[in-house]
């Protein structure tokens, strides 16, 4: 189909080896912090160490997993996640089914269309919100992280045009003439029919409560309740362990760069890992989902 | 023994009777959105109240009732202050390089891997690029603190074994907006791609035919072709992107900025924060965040407007 012309020739190589080298920078820096947490700590320190742990060992990540705060952290990010993931999960699923239909099925569908679109526009801003947020006697619970945002319509408008695309009619139309009601209709057949699409929203969901760390930062009074988002953006961030109870010794172990580096490496690898699983979807997901002719 | 229900039913007028049925089978719809709704009342709609604060001399202890009104007096500050000016010059310089960069650099990439006939090279390379736009900003600035470093930072390591000077990337206003632009184009240009790279995938394969049979070449064909034929979604993305132009990327610069970078760095939200939970300044941060918003809000409808009319995209 296309010209082997000795120009082309040479265009394809450069071409082959420019976006191998854009792909591996987008992942170079992973690699070195890596390097950095698997070397011992005077390389690290001296800047001696690049793609390649110097000096192999496991003790920045014996220390990192070995300290209490840390775990606690790192616990209180998987709860989080889980909690979150299941409630946000469960409210836009139900409502994207809902919002699925024609205007002429459900009557009230735009009214509530537009109020969520809404808020997807426009909001109270971070201080209303906290005032919000404290008045409800929320503050320093996990129900401040995970209820506020419970309702991504960006997630949502993602479902429902998946809804709208995937699920023949003729499959609900069968069932509904068999006497089925929304429930069932929702649960034997949207949801099985729909399993791709909800994974691919369920792990941009987890992904999204994983990552989140400000929600904490603010809401949050008690270090201990710190996600790990949080913990790290504290500890590696802004290098303020003033909120740990912790003492000097231990300040000076999770400030090591090889211990930091673990630590950095560890936050991101749950992302790393869902990550293939999230591949698989996406592209395909976000294509369809989005854009409708 | 339940009557049968038949003959009542046919007594009430058509219409009605249609109506009837369609609240019947239908209420569990209004069921089913209600967690999202309620959700959305209680934690979007009743903060919209809240914006009342930005007309008051709002203090905590006195709550909205007791505060003192004030007009527009903190609208007024947000232009009378230097540093008020300062901060929405820095989120418009900032984001529109990162609205530039983030058009022009995924649709190059698009084009460059469309180029690759290789399909298991395609793939391994997008499962590279994909990877840093799901890492938080936390682990990403973590990572950018290190590499940075003026003192032995990879970068600089590299910088200075070439016989430069090292730069101080997150300590020098000007080098900060570098940083910040461009590591937020490394870690979205391989995501921002993706809707190209299906816009070119859509593109009719017997345009390409007739321009080889007409003797284009592959560059005549890349400009004649490919180029018009990613014209509407380029205008979709700019048009939206458009709309998040005061949206300079909180998580990134909160995450990258320190106080020697303030003057050049500090974006609208980050300035919200610093004021409001900070400085304990509730009035004048949420007028900031008012202003924001409305003028958010305007851009974002026009643009969809725009998109839809010159593209006819729709979100649903």
């Amino acid at each position: 189909m296309h010209h082997r012309s000795r120009t082309y020739r040479i265009f394809s190589i450069f071409n082959t080896f420019f976006l191998l080298m854009l792909g591996v920078l987008c992942i170079l820096p992973l690699i070195h912090i890596l390097a950095v947490s698997f070397s011992a700590s005077a390389p690290a320190n001296a800047n001696l160490v690049r793609f390649l742990p110097i000096d192999f060992t496991f003790a920045a990540w014996e220390q990192t997993l070995g300290n209490d705060n840390f775990v606690r952290a790192l616990w209180n990010g998987v709860y989080r996640t889980v909690l979150g993931t299941i409630i946000s999960l469960t409210t836009i699923t139900l409502a994207a089914y809902a919002l699925s239909k024609e205007d002429h099925e459900f009557k009230g569908r735009k009214l509530y269309v537009y109020a969520l679109v809404f808020i997807m526009l426009f909001n109270g801003g971070l201080i209303p919100t906290y005032i919000l947020v404290q008045n409800l006697g929320l503050l320093n619970t996990i129900w401040a992280l995970v209820l506020p945002g419970a309702v991504n319509v960006f997630n949502l408008i993602l479902l429902l045009n998946f809804f709208r695309t995937g699920v023949p009619k003729s499959l609900e139309e069968a069932a509904l003439i068999d006497g089925a009601g929304h429930f069932r209709i929702l649960f034997k057949i949207y949801l099985p029919i729909s399993l791709p699409a909800l994974v691919t929203v369920g792990l941009f969901t987890m992904v999204g409560q994983w990552n989140s760390w400000f929600d904490g930062l603010i809401y949050l009074t008690d270090a201990s309740k710190f996600p790990l988002s949080t913990f790290l953006q504290t500890i590696i961030v802004q290098n303020d362990f003033s909120q740990l109870n912790v003492n000097p010794d231990e300040v000076r172990a999770l400030s090591e760069r090889t211990v930091r580096s673990a630590q950095i490496f560890i936050g991101a690898l749950p992302i790393i890992l869902v990550y293939p699983f999230l591949q698989k979807y996406f592209v395909k997901g976000i294509v369809l989902g989005s854009v409708k002719e | 023994m339940v009557q049968p229900r038949q003959g009542v039913i046919r007594q009430i007028p058509k219409k009605k009777r249609k109506q009837a049925w369609n609240m019947k089978r239908n209420w569990p719809l209004h069921v089913l959105v209600m967690p999202a709704v309620l959700l959305a009342i209680i934690f979007n709609y009743i903060p919209l109240g809240g914006i009342i604060m930005a007309f008051q001399d709002y203090k905590p202890w006195f709550g909205f009732s007791g505060s003192e009104w004030v007009g527009f007096d903190h609208f007024r500050r947000i232009f009378e202050f230097s540093e008020g000016r300062q901060v929405i010059w820095n989120t418009l310089i900032i984001s529109s390089f990162k609205i530039v960069f983030q058009l022009i650099i995924p649709i190059m990439f698009a084009l460059l891997l469309n180029e690759v006939r290789v399909m298991a090279f395609k793939r391994s390379i997008q499962t590279l690029v994909y990877l840093p736009h799901f890492l938080s900003w936390v682990i990403l600035g973590g990572i950018l603190l290190d590499l940075l470093s003026v003192d032995g930072g990879l970068v600089n390591q590299m910088i200075t074994s070439l016989g430069f000077q090292p730069i101080f990337f997150l300590g020098d206003g000007d080098w900060f907006r570098v940083t910040v632009i461009t590591s937020d184009v490394w870690k979205d240009f391989g995501f921002s791609a993706i809707i190209f790279l299906a816009a070119l995938a859509g593109i009719n394969p017997s345009l390409y035919e007739a321009a080889i049979v007409d003797g284009a070449n592959r560059l005549q064909q890349v400009l004649y072709i490919t180029l018009p034929g990613l014209l509407p979604i380029t205008i979709v993305v700019a048009t939206l992107a458009l709309g998040n132009i005061l949206n300079a990327g909180f998580d990134q610069i909160f995450n990258l900025y320190n106080p020697l970078v303030y003057d050049k760095g500090d974006i609208i939200d980050t300035y919200v924060y610093r004021q409001g939970l900070l400085g304990g300044n509730f009035s004048y941060a949420t007028a900031v965040g008012v202003f924001k918003s409305i003028i958010a809000f305007i851009l974002i409808v026009t643009g969809y407007r725009l998109a839809y009319k010159y593209a006819n995209y729709r979100i649903f």
